[in-house]
């Protein structure tokens, strides 16, 4: 399929995922209807040699990004004509290969008729207007000041005056140790097999070993090495090893 | 009108979404349900007998002050207020089919409607029409869809079963299955 659809230049690749509804037809099953209702069809006999026919001449104007489902259904179309070809036996049951898509189609006939019901109560709600919400309006700014430019300059000076001289603070990285913390943690539990947090983190710790410490437990629970648990809220942490993983 | 009548005209005036009749309630916990609903049939009736520019409408569980549609035209045309955009096809056939079938995965609305419905859910959800309501049991354990009161707003529908029953469309899904059972006729083959 060549893609001789040149959309309107408005439209830019973003907006192009919604170019599908410009040919009137949102969706396969609608332009299949639409086809079907033309050529005054049965449904339940539809001639799918000729629908087929009109239906890639009406997708041949797409583009290929907004017929890729168009096609779909085409190919769907040519497979159900080919099975319906193929000889048969008349004592074998025989299955109607159009009836899967006049399923579909009668499926999405029934929900157009929804879509007209919701179209006509949603025009006509949308005639009425409900009270609206006005959000707080903002105090309205005060008018402009009236300044002198000398005014103006007295004010900077004080301003400039009363900046003190930025405090410098030297930022040391302290880098966090897990794998430390891991191995400490690890030489504990071989020795007792339940250990409280109070117990691995001294009390004038710093943040970064604290740190250190929780993320190295949380490391160790994850591989499933020891079970972490608190009885409620606030209390000291038990740390314990765990079962499953010693007994393998 | 009444003093409870005049109560529920300033609170329904106050508000703008409906409110259900059991937040009506909470308004004077003395009152019961049938002198509530007869002070709300007052307000209407002064609406609608004496010719008000307003009316009383039941939308979404919930009562509602709305301007009468004859004005909005001259409203807007003022700009003092401006009617939503309209919902585009595909986004009524998407609607459509989640508040039947809610709740709905995304695969099974494409599926009816033979086209990808991944933006135009995502749309709706940020205009607030749907929402989801949980996750499916099957393979991936897709998202549900179902319509919120916002929905019912939109339309105008006091309640979901406002809308024509699946039996009652001129098309009913079930008496289709039925001719398809007695459809495998030589006589398709014939007309080809």
């Amino acid at each position: 399929m060549t893609v001789a659809y040149a959309p309107p230049e408005s439209f830019t690749a973003d907006t192009a995922a919604f170019v599908v509804d410009v040919p009137s037809f949102s969706g396969p099953l609608d332009l299949l209807l639409t086809l079907i209702r033309e050529e005054q069809v049965d449904i339940y006999d539809i001639p799918i040699a000729r629908i087929c026919e009109q239906f890639v001449a009406r997708i041949r104007t797409l583009g290929l990004n907004e017929a890729a489902e168009y096609l779909e259904m085409a190919a769907r179309l040519v497979r159900i004509k080919a099975q319906m070809l193929l000889p048969r036996s008349e004592s074998e049951a025989w299955e109607d290969p159009r009836a899967e898509l006049v399923r579909r189609l009668l499926e999405y006939q029934q929900m157009r008729e929804v879509v007209d019901v919701l179209e006509r109560r949603g025009e006509e709600r949308r005639n009425q207007f409900a009270r609206a919400y006005l959000p707080q309006s903002p105090v309205p700014p005060q008018a402009p000041l009236a300044l002198s430019l000398s005014e103006l300059l007295a004010a900077v000076d004080r301003v400039l005056r009363a900046v003190k001289p930025p405090k410098l603070h030297e930022v040391i990285p302290r880098a966090i140790d897990i794998p430390g913390a891991i191995s400490l943690i690890r030489s504990v539990l071989e020795l007792r097999a339940r250990i409280l947090w109070t117990e691995i983190v001294q009390r004038d710790a710093e943040p970064w070993q604290i740190l250190s410490t929780l993320l190295g437990l949380l490391e160790l629970a994850k591989l499933g090495e020891l079970r972490v648990a608190q009885p409620k809220p606030f209390a000291n942490v038990e740390i314990s090893r765990d079962a499953a993983s010693e007994a393998a | 009108m009444t003093p409870l009548a005049k109560l529920l005209e300033a609170a329904l005036f106050a508000s703008a979404r409906p409110i259900s009749t059991e937040e009506l309630a909470t308004l004077d916990t003395e009152v019961s349900p049938a002198e509530l609903q007869a002070a709300l049939d007052e307000i209407r009736e002064c609406y609608d007998v004496e010719g008000h520019g307003v009316e009383l409408a039941e939308i979404g569980g919930g009562w509602q002050i709305l301007t009468r549609a004859e004005y909005t035209e001259a409203i807007e045309r003022a700009q003092l207020a401006a009617r939503p955009a309209r919902l585009s096809g595909a986004a009524l056939e998407t609607l459509a089919i989640i508040a039947y079938r809610q709740p709905i995965s995304r695969g099974e609305i494409e599926e009816i409607r033979g086209v990808a419905a991944g933006g135009m859910l995502k749309s709706l959800h940020e205009r607030g029409l749907i929402d989801v309501v949980g996750r499916a049991e099957g393979l991936g354990r897709p998202l549900l869809y179902g319509t919120t009161p916002l929905f019912l707003e939109h339309f105008a529908l006091r309640h979901l079963e406002e809308l024509p029953r699946a039996d009652e469309l001129a098309i009913a899904l079930r008496a289709q299955a039925k001719s398809n059972d007695e459809s495998p006729t030589p006589a398709g083959q014939a007309s080809e």
